[in-house]
């Protein structure tokens, strides 16, 4: 990831309009070759979109993609060569085996059979489905079908490979074995962008770029992120969570309170609030177990900007 | 929350086989009241069959399960008069307005006339769209549409509440929002069986049942789980270019395991004070100098990983 080479996909200024909505504004960003970058954003913030003309199964309005030095909007046949695109709902053929499958999206691309073979041999290998290569792809656990759909994704050998959403409803033990796939591909050059909801899966990332309404937020490293949190997270362990979650939302200084199983998560405008809450719990009579500062997860960090965007836009 | 007189969901011994494959195991466990118990394991491992048992759907193969006091086998149709059930599809009739979906599982729980008005008041504001009763589901985003799903599994006020991976493709505001709705609902006594694969979602459970292969194979807070499970420290190293000495370090001694996480190394070893300083010897034997090497507590994940692999270990010794 040498940041003087030129990068594998180069997005600039980018839009897309559908009627009255701006689906993406002026959206600029670049992913360089073996890295993840992790487009992360709420509901309609304009990831799909993205991809979608990324992969060039939709046109934008404005702006430019270039993929390897390829201009995408201008050599659109080009460019889907080296590009692979797995969308939320990837087409397998649920009549049709693993090995099956994973055939007739060689054929599309024209794979020598020999090549494609020894891909999918460790491919498969990489996600433990070797022992299921004849079974009807309809007959696969969700988790399966999407380490399916991913192998099928990367038989041609894509040089840029697009995930919108690839582990929803995907379990743990998958999703891990679906990320170590992706980073054998980022050893070999791969640059991907992957679009996700779930922020414990954006720290896996290289770069993140966080999109609210069409637009970068923020861009940087999942530590860099981090380190921009406005105030800071407290946690507040105690017996009676809801009537400490409704005291302490009054408190000044608190600009979030979060119920988890045992206690609040508790987002204040400055680590010091610590000991003011400490006191005014002590005060009110409120039992606590603990009280202490945690470090912000992705997650934190993301509900925090958001709440700070749209506060700023209505005054 | 330990006696059967507070316990609202009662598994004991319960199996559950479609033909010779045993989908539920002998799983035995307790609900208490208000208690939010979260369900998780791997895709196909009998989570979702559970549920269905325990709303009534599904009759049991052996053993024996109370919802609410009635036992599902006997008095499916009591059980399901009692609870709420909502499930990743949400259920929702994209062509009705929010008020018509609402009217209409009003009428399929059996909430009387009398008192249909204010629950649909209740579920419209839960949800947020005061203001929006007339639109049609098909144009709310998934935060709302999810909301307005909970609303309806709770128009005849459940005193059980089943949710079947709730959240699937929801974003994380709306995730959080309903999250504090499932805990308002708790804290009203209401209690709640949750499935999930999200393990940030877990850690907002009271307690979690970690199910594989239609067993129960660990059950407990998520703090008791993280603290518990793994047998063994975990060290992150972090560095670049790691992935080329990931076999090396898979090598050296006291390593139990080591994975890729980010541009990060995540090392299970045997005692983290110990083979701390001989993996960063080991890593500038290799040239590299710029790496740190420090201890950190493992997550849920790392639990669910580690318990899944191991019972399939085990299970795979015995075959």
């Amino acid at each position: 990831m040498s940041v003087t080479a030129a990068a594998m996909i180069e997005v600039s200024a980018l839009e897309k309009r559908f009627g009255s909505l701006q689906a993406v504004a002026d959206l600029s960003f670049s992913v360089q070759a073996g890295e993840i970058f992790g487009l992360v954003g709420p509901d309609g913030a304009g990831k799909t979109t993205t991809l979608r003309m990324l992969a060039s199964v939709m046109q934008p309005d404005a702006g430019s993609i270039v993929i390897d030095g390829i201009d995408v909007l201008a050599l659109p046949e080009q460019a889907k060569r080296h590009v692979s695109y797995m969308p939320q709902r990837f087409g397998l053929y649920e009549d049709l085996t693993v090995d099956e499958n994973i055939r007739f999206y060689a054929d599309l691309f024209e794979m020598p059979r020999q090549v494609w073979r020894e891909r999918a041999d460790a491919m498969l290998a990489a996600a433990n489905m070797t022992p299921f290569r004849q079974r009807l792809a309809g007959l696969l656990s969700g988790g399966m079908k999407q380490k399916l759909g991913l192998v099928c994704s990367l038989v041609h050998t894509p040089r840029v490979l697009l995930l919108d959403e690839p582990t929803t409803g995907v379990d743990p033990l998958s999703r891990r074995e679906f990320w170590q796939i992706l980073y054998s591909l980022r050893a070999e050059g791969v640059a991907m962008l992957i679009s996700t909801a779930y922020l414990d899966e954006a720290e896996r990332c290289d770069r993140l770029a966080l999109l609210n309404a069409g637009r970068v937020m923020y861009c940087d490293t999942p530590a860099g992120l981090k380190a921009r949190m406005p105030g800071a997270m407290l946690e507040i362990i105690a017996a009676d969570p809801r009537q400490l979650l409704d005291f302490v939302r009054t408190l000044p200084g608190v600009q979030g309170v979060l119920l988890v199983g045992i206690g609040v998560h508790v987002h204040v405008d400055a680590p010091q609030r610590l000991s003011q809450i400490e006191a005014a719990l002590a005060t009110k009579g409120m039992a606590v177990t603990t009280i202490a500062l945690v470090e912000p997860t992705i997650e934190d960090l993301f509900v925090a900007l958001l709440e700070q965007a749209s506060s700023m836009e209505k005054t | 929350m330990q006696n059967d007189a507070q316990s609202q969901i009662v598994v004991d011994a319960l199996v559950k086989r479609f033909g010779s494959f045993a989908a539920v195991d002998g799983v035995s466990f307790e609900v208490g009241r208000g208690e939010v118990m979260g369900f998780i394991g791997p895709n196909g491992a009998g989570k979702s069959t559970l549920i269905r048992i325990l709303c009534g759907l599904l009759r049991p193969s052996a053993g024996r399960a109370l919802v609410a006091g009635i036992d599902v086998a006997q008095d499916p149709e009591g059980v399901r008069r009692r609870i709420g059930y909502m499930s990743q599809k949400f259920s929702l009739y994209s062509d009705m307005s929010v008020v018509e979906n609402l009217r209409f599982f009003g009428g399929i729980y059996g909430v009387s006339r009398a008192d249909i008005g204010a629950r649909l008041r209740f579920a419209v504001d839960m949800a947020g769209l005061t203001g929006r009763e007339d639109a049609l589901v098909a144009t709310l985003a998934g935060g709302w549409k999810q909301r307005l799903a909970l609303g309806a599994a709770i128009l005849h006020r459940p005193a059980i509440l089943f949710l079947d991976e709730p959240t699937s493709g929801v974003d994380p505001s709306s995730r959080r929002r309903f999250w504090e709705l499932i805990h308002t609902l708790a804290q009203d006594g209401v209690s709640i069986l949750v499935s999930t694969h999200y393990m940030d979602e877990a850690e907002y459970c009271h307690r979690v049942a970690l199910i594989n292969r239609g067993r129960l194979i660990a059950l407990g807070t998520p703090l008791e789980l993280r603290q518990h499970a793994l047998a063994g420290e975990l060290l992150a190293i972090e560095g670049n270019s790691l992935g080329d000495v990931m076999a090396q370090i898979r090598q050296a001694p006291g390593v139990l395991d080591v994975a890729m996480f980010g541009s990060a190394l995540h090392a299970l070893v045997d005692q983290a004070a110990l083979r701390s300083p001989e993996l960063l010897q080991l890593l500038s034997s290799t040239g590299r100098t710029n790496v740190r090497v420090h201890r950190i507590e493992p997550s849920l994940e790392d639990s669910f990983v580690h318990l899944v692999s191991a019972s399939a270990a085990v299970a795979g010794a015995l075959a």
